[in-house]
């Protein structure tokens, strides 16, 4: 007997088989990890024998008890703070020289569009040979103009503000991004607010702002999760700069110098994946995830930050 | 418009069946019920990489499988712990049989986890009597809690290697024996260049150059890690607190810390021929037996010498002690030819020719009673210092933890701070460190 479905029903299930690769992708990449991130948060597990229920203690752990969570933490909004706000100003600033640039744009957007390519490996490395303290060449260079070039990626204080160097090296992406939303403005509003006598600034700040807005808010919230997720540079600069010997039997040790660049994401992969303490790992993603969900709701609260002024 | 009320049930019940499956899904578990005499095809994982290492372990592979015909080996090299660590974890067909870490520091975690199977039935099996091949030492480092989940396969001694030449120029006729003697020593040794940097450091002791590890350096004081209960007594060493006052001496008595970091970042890779010590950057160094056959291969252009670590001037009756570690060897829970496995292991760990063939190629120490009497052994008086170092009764390893070397790593921690001149209180913070390790070590138990 063939099974006959009301009306209802056949839409539904319709709805359904439309909806199923969303919804497979949803539970498989999202909501599984999550509610496991959640569940393990209260075992003890060593990723060989099976999971023990433990309470609190792992949260309690990383609370209480680990006190490299302070400086990964601190490290990790810090670089949200600076390294996403700088990324969009000299973006925005590039992209904006890189319109008026009248002749040669096409090499100019090439040069600052390339080192975005560079593998972010390579150019770490790279970074941290010019910035070495004794052999680098950027502190020769200093020096010969009378300068004491700093420590750079050897120094607590200035291994941060190198990283951040380093990711304004590669801002191409950004660049690209807000130069296609810049030649996107209405050129006859450019010209209404001149012949209303509206100078540079008044441009910017009445034609140009409102119509990027979307775009700069794209940027700081990508930003804000991508750096929430910061890992690979630090994690490369530290090892290069340590000038630790890494052997087959040893553990790269994040965050040289000082734990200036330790990150929440390399405190999770240290924890899950070189202790196995995967309860402890659980815990910090779920923080990190906390902070990035708090941020980027407190970020899109009002639905005008990503609609142009006219929408 | 019709509004679309979609159900949750279906995703919310994959996630839970997901989850229910993590929960029961455990790495595959092996078995030792297989027959060793069988045809089989064992993989075996290892972390030798330089070209006359891997020569020598393929050389010992070849003599094993000429040994058992039935018995083919895969051997994987360059493979380090963290490979091995997450391979075993997550299970599967490829995972090896056969391990082997080229640091003793994880072997609590391994044993405590039972992630490398325990090997004392094979050795009943087998009538090995391990505490008539092994040396006491050897086996306590590759034990946990009574549970021999592994074997030493060759050890690795650290002394002390000396630019003679620099010791002819600065007047200095023997190694130093006292850590007061290398505070002078080192003193004469070293010599600045111009602006605030070095052409030669007589001893560096920053923590981070090379294999100076700190745990290797306090090795020469001889501390008590751990009390009988487990608990880290690492402030209440008196020990402690004196090894991180003569390094501080040491590197003032050479021009500060910044100074010293600075020039060391300089330094070529360790395991190059740019490294400082055969560059003539040191003129004394910390580091394994290995470093003599490396020095011989790039025909430095100095003589030099090897000798043992100097020890704390109150203790000058132990001198002739030093650090020690060394490659152990294993059997991966998962392995389901654990027996065949066993079979590589014995023949790797326990047999004397095997043993003292592969301690000559490689220039590491013997880990048997008889590979370390055998005349067949590299008669190189340089070797042999490392071999009387090995054997000294002060010599002392790292004692293993449920959670492999995470104290080894808080004490780094702890003792890069030191140098730099960011702990204040000492007192306080061994403490502070104490504390840290034994939460370590609860958080890692269930």
């Amino acid at each position: 007997m063939a099974l006959t479905l009301s009306s209802p029903a056949r839409r539904r299930l319709r709805t359904l088989g439309f909806l199923s690769p969303w919804l497979i992708g949803f539970s498989v990449f999202f909501a599984y990890p999550l509610i496991a991130t959640v569940y393990f948060s209260f075992m003890h597990y060593n990723q060989i024998q099976k999971p023990d229920f433990v309470g609190l203690r792992n949260w309690k752990y990383v609370f209480e008890q680990m006190p490299l969570f302070g400086p990964a933490l601190w490290n990790t909004l810090w670089l949200v703070v600076v390294m996403v706000a700088l990324r969009v100003v000299f973006g925005l600033s590039l992209g904006l020289l890189i319109t008026k640039i009248k002749t040669g744009a096409g090499f100019f957007r090439t040069a600052f569009y390339l080192p975005y390519l560079a593998p972010p490996v390579a150019a770490t490395v790279a970074f941290v040979f010019l910035l070495n303290p004794s052999t680098g060449p950027v502190n020769e260079i200093l020096a010969h103009v009378g300068i004491t070039g700093p420590n750079w990626f050897n120094d607590a204080a200035w291994a941060k503000p190198s990283l951040v160097l380093l990711s304004l090296w590669g801002i191409g992406d950004l660049m690209v991004i807000f130069m296609a939303a810049l030649l996107d403005v209405p050129r006859e509003q450019y010209e209404a607010a001149e012949l209303d006598g509206a100078g540079a600034w008044s441009k910017f700040r009445y034609v140009t702002w409102p119509s990027i807005t979307p775009i700069v808010m794209f940027a700081v919230v990508t930003g804000v999760v991508q750096t929430m997720q910061y890992y690979t540079q630090a994690l490369v600069a530290g090892k290069i700069a340590s000038g630790v010997s890494i052997g087959p039997g040893s553990v790269i040790q994040p965050g040289y110098p000082d734990h200036s660049t330790l990150t929440v994401p390399q405190l999770v992969y240290s924890m899950g994946f070189q202790n196995f303490n995967t309860g402890a790992a659980c815990v910090l993603s779920l923080v990190l995830f906390a902070i990035a969900m708090a941020v980027t709701m407190l970020l899109m609260r009002k639905r005008s930050g990503l609609l142009a002024a006219e929408d | 418009m019709p509004r679309w009320r979609i159900p949750l049930r279906a995703p919310v019940a994959l996630a839970a069946a997901g989850l229910l499956l993590s929960g029961c899904a455990n790495p595959s578990v092996g078995s030792a019920d297989d027959d060793p005499t069988k045809p089989v095809t064992l993989k075996f994982w290892h972390g030798w990489s330089a070209p006359g290492e891997v020569k020598a372990i393929n050389d010992s592979i070849a003599r094993f499988e000429k040994l058992h015909p039935n018995i083919r080996v895969e051997s994987t090299g360059n493979v380090t712990d963290a490979t091995i660590n997450q391979a075993l974890r997550a299970g599967g067909g490829e995972a090896p049989d056969v391990v082997t870490s080229f640091t003793t520091n994880n072997v609590g975690q391994y044993c405590d986890s039972g992630m490398w199977a325990d090997l004392d039935p094979f050795m009943r099996k087998s009538g090995l009597d391990k505490t008539k091949v092994f040396p006491k030492t050897l086996l306590d480092y590759t034990s946990y809690d009574g549970d021999q989940c592994a074997l030493p396969l060759l050890a690795d001694a650290y002394g002390m290697y000396y630019n003679k030449d620099a010791f002819d120029e600065a007047g200095i006729s023997r190694p130093p024996r006292t850590m007061s003697e290398l505070e002078a020593d080192a003193k004469k040794l070293t010599k600045r260049a111009g602006g605030g940097s070095y052409k030669r450091v007589g001893f560096m002791p920053n923590f981070r150059l090379y294999q100076n590890s700190p745990d290797r350096l306090f090795a020469q004081w001889g501390p008590t890690y751990f009390d009988a209960k487990g608990d880290s007594r690492l402030a209440k060493d008196p020990a402690t607190s004196k090894f991180f006052d003569t390094a501080h001496k040491l590197v003032e008595a050479q021009g500060g810390y910044n100074a010293l970091e600075r020039f060391r970042t300089s330094f070529g890779d360790e395991m190059s021929t740019q490294n400082a010590f055969m560059n003539g950057k040191l003129a004394m160094h910390l580091d394994g037996e290995w470093r003599g056959l490396m020095l011989n291969e790039a025909k430095v252009g100095f003589d030099w010498g090897v000798a043992p670590l100097p020890v704390p001037d109150d203790q000058a009756g132990t001198y002739g002690r030093g650090y020690l570690t060394g490659t152990v060897a294993g059997i991966a829970h998962s392995s389901r030819h654990q027996n065949a496995a066993w079979e590589l292991v014995k023949y790797l760990t326990a047999d004397t020719d095997q043993v003292v063939s592969f301690a000559n190629a490689i220039h590491n120490v013997p880990s048997t009673f008889a590979a370390l009497k055998s005349p067949k052994l590299d008669a190189d008086p340089t070797f042999r210092t490392f071999l009387d170092i090995a054997q000294n009764k002060y010599s002392q390893v790292m004692p293993p933890s449920t959670n492999g070397g995470m104290y080894i790593t808080s004490l780094q921690d702890f003792s890069y701070s030191v140098e730099a001149g960011k702990v204040h209180d000492l007192e306080k913070g061994l403490r502070e460190l104490d504390r840290q390790i034994d939460a370590d070590t609860l958080q890692s138990k269930s």
